[in-house]
């Protein structure tokens, strides 16, 4: 049971620095991009080349995956993506879905179609025993790592004078611009820093979760789960809905109850139950509030 | 009622009834393309199996751009009805066993179709509550937990392995499907046309009217006095129906259903096809499924695992470059050749 709750809990945590940049980009210019998960595969395979190719450990593969993604978004957010603001969200669908399918067969074309195997460093290998619980100690450090970046994004969020102007930015975006915001800047960097969280995120999971080219695929609908549920408005509404999703789908996992003499598992039903039920109820997501327009 | 809107006075009855009857003439493209598309069994039997397939995609893109060109809902999960539709048509034929009603290929064709559109009415609720990302995101967990479920399910469905013994039996007691796929064809595109026919008199009839208003502006629109969730769910239900008889053709035709009828690709690649065709305009389908078709072989014969890249670089071509899909541009040489102004 606590075993559960550990790697759920970690798997929660990674979850959210997969999915923040996109929830708060979603809140800040109503952009649907599908293919934010393709920047947290680049950050996966970034840190894969740099450990298989050159023999480096992961605590190099996350900082320059955070740099390389993040240099990535802004390229793609000045050159491309700024020209589907103001269209539709059907092209915009469109346009990222696109872009999804291109980095798959991309990858695919250059690292091969088979999950990537990734070693954790020595330091990390292996498990630490507190009581008569065993804990991995990756996994531990994952949580650990998440939980300073996710006190950090708070407190930069809640504390300097560019969180407050994206905070403006996100609530109305008109009026902060009559203000003499610049939304546009603040939305560029945004999108980059979120590209780079999800590249870093990928890097960081890529011991945890099979990296293979269906990655953006897979993780686009745990994405959404994580936007319906946590809502756009904050960061701590995604944070929590991460959490859930992350327990709930490892305790899915594991638990496989017994229904007319077949074990079902039950994991992939209650997530995306959850989701539909959440989105009925709680348009605005169950952590976000309701918006006045 | 819309028709109370243009009803006002005497004359604008009159002048209502000559704006129907102008938006339902046919014109001579249209005789042309399905005179070629019937011909193209004969022409070319040995590719009837091809055709058969772009049939079957054309009546399913008809079904999307029905939901999403005509009541402009957003779904990214449109594929759950094309694989309810297929499932359900392929275990009537299984349990048929090639004889009796059960295995009777129309009959199947409607059972799928109710079927579908029983859920879609019941899922409309549900997918029209919220906005276009809500929708996206509706739409998507429905296919995703019917996806889930025919997967673990497989004491129904076959699960991984797809289901067995799926036999259809002959088309109206009288024709057998044939190996060449020319009486499937014939088959599939017969359904395609008749539906399509449906269609066009549904689009063209005030409720296809008032469609349109709603996706013009849908808080202008109930204020004329339309009704504009029941509109959205009829054409929900309808478009559901639609994909689930398309899904029911590919079972029947290809005596076959695996998972892949339930894959998030064909929520996708429909939804390009759409686009593709142009949004909005039924022709669009046809047009957009017969392209994608010869796109995706001539794509996959080049560069067999990577055609997916040129598929997602012409999705991102299309969207930065071109409006209103393949039938903007030959809407608007039509109307160049015939001297007309305005939209297509």
């Amino acid at each position: 049971m606590l075993t559960v709750l550990f790697d759920g809990l970690a798997y929660g945590m990674l979850l959210f620095v997969l999915a923040v940049g996109l929830s708060v980009t979603l809140g800040l210019m109503n952009f649907i991009n599908l293919a934010h998960g393709a920047f947290a595969m680049a950050g996966g395979y970034i840190a894969v080349v740099m450990m298989q190719r050159f023999g480096l450990s992961l605590f190099w593969g996350l900082p320059v995956a955070f740099l390389v993604t993040a240099a990535a978004g802004a390229f793609l957010e000045r050159t491309l993506y700024v020209r589907l603001y103001d269209k539709p969200h059907l092209e915009q669908v469109m346009f990222t879905i696109g872009l999804v399918f291109m980095s798959v067969a991309g990858v695919d074309y250059f690292m091969g179609a088979s999950p990537q195997i990734v070693n954790v460093p020595d330091a990390l290998d292996g498990n630490i025993d507190i009581g008569d619980v065993s804990l991995n100690k990756y996994r531990l450090f994952v949580i650990a790592f998440c939980a300073i970046l996710t006190i950090a994004l708070q407190l930069g969020l809640s504390k300097t004078r560019f969180g407050s102007r994206l905070r403006a930015a996100v609530d109305d975006a008109r009026v902060a611009r009559g203000l003499g915001i610049n939304v546009t800047t603040i939305f560029a960097l945004t999108f980059a820093f979120g590209s780079g969280l999800a590249g870093l995120g990928g890097a960081l999971g890529s011991a945890i979760f099979s990296l293979d080219p269906q990655f953006p695929l897979k993780f686009m609908i745990y994405f959404l789960v994580v936007i319906a549920v946590g809502g756009t408005t904050t960061i701590t509404g995604p944070f929590f809905a991460s959490i859930l999703l992350g327990v709930a789908d490892v305790a899915g996992k594991y638990y496989t109850p017994n229904i007319g003499g077949h074990k079902i598992q039950i994991g992939g039903f209650v997530i995306y139950t959850i989701m539909v039920l959440v989105l009925i109820f709680r348009p605005q997501g169950l952590f976000g509030r309701a918006q006045g327009k | 009622m819309i028709d109370t809107a243009i009803h006002a006075t005497k004359g604008g009855e009159s002048r209502a009834m000559a704006y129907f009857a102008e938006r339902a003439k046919w014109r001579w493209p249209e005789f042309a393309l399905w005179i070629g598309a019937f011909a193209l069994a004969f022409l070319f039997p040995s590719r009837a199996l091809l055709f058969n397939e772009v049939a079957i995609l054309a009546l399913f893109a008809l079904s999307l751009d029905i939901v999403l060109g005509y009541a402009g809902i957003v779904s990214l999960g449109h594929g759950a009805f094309f694989g309810l539709g297929a499932y359900v048509a392929g275990l009537l034929a299984k349990a048929g066993a090639g004889a009796g009603l059960f295995s009777d290929p129309t009959f199947g064709l409607l059972i799928s179709g109710i079927a579908c559109a029983v859920v879609g009415y019941i899922t409309s609720f549900l997918v029209l509550r919220g906005a276009d990302l809500t929708r996206l995101m509706v739409t998507l967990g429905v296919a995703l937990i019917f996806a889930e479920l025919a997967n673990r399910m497989a004491w129904l469905t076959g699960g991984a392995d797809g289901l067995q013994g799926v036999m259809p039996g002959k088309i109206l007691g009288i024709f057998e499907f044939d190996l060449y796929g020319r009486n499937a064809y014939l088959y599939s595109l017969t359904t395609l046309f008749l539906l399509f026919i449906v269609a066009r008199k549904v689009i063209n009839s005030p409720f296809g009217v008032s469609l349109r208003a709603i996706k013009g502006n849908a808080l202008r629109a109930g204020a004329v006095g339309i009704n504009v969730n029941r509109r959205l769910n009829g054409a929900y239900t309808i478009g559901a129906a639609y994909a689930g008889v398309a899904g029911a053709l590919l079972a029947q035709t290809t005596a076959f259903v695996s998972l892949d009828v339930l894959d998030f690709h064909r929520s996708a690649d429909v939804m390009l096809i759409v686009i593709f065709g142009g949004v909005g305009t039924l022709y669009g389908a046809i047009v957009g499924a017969a392209a994608f078709k010869m796109l995706y072989d001539l794509l996959a014969a080049a560069t067999p695992q990577y055609w997916q890249f040129w598929l997602g670089l012409i999705l991102v071509l299309l969207v930065l470059f071109v409006r209103g899909g393949v039938m903007g541009l030959v809407g608007g040489l039509y109307n160049r050749l015939t001297g007309k102004g305005g939209a297509a």
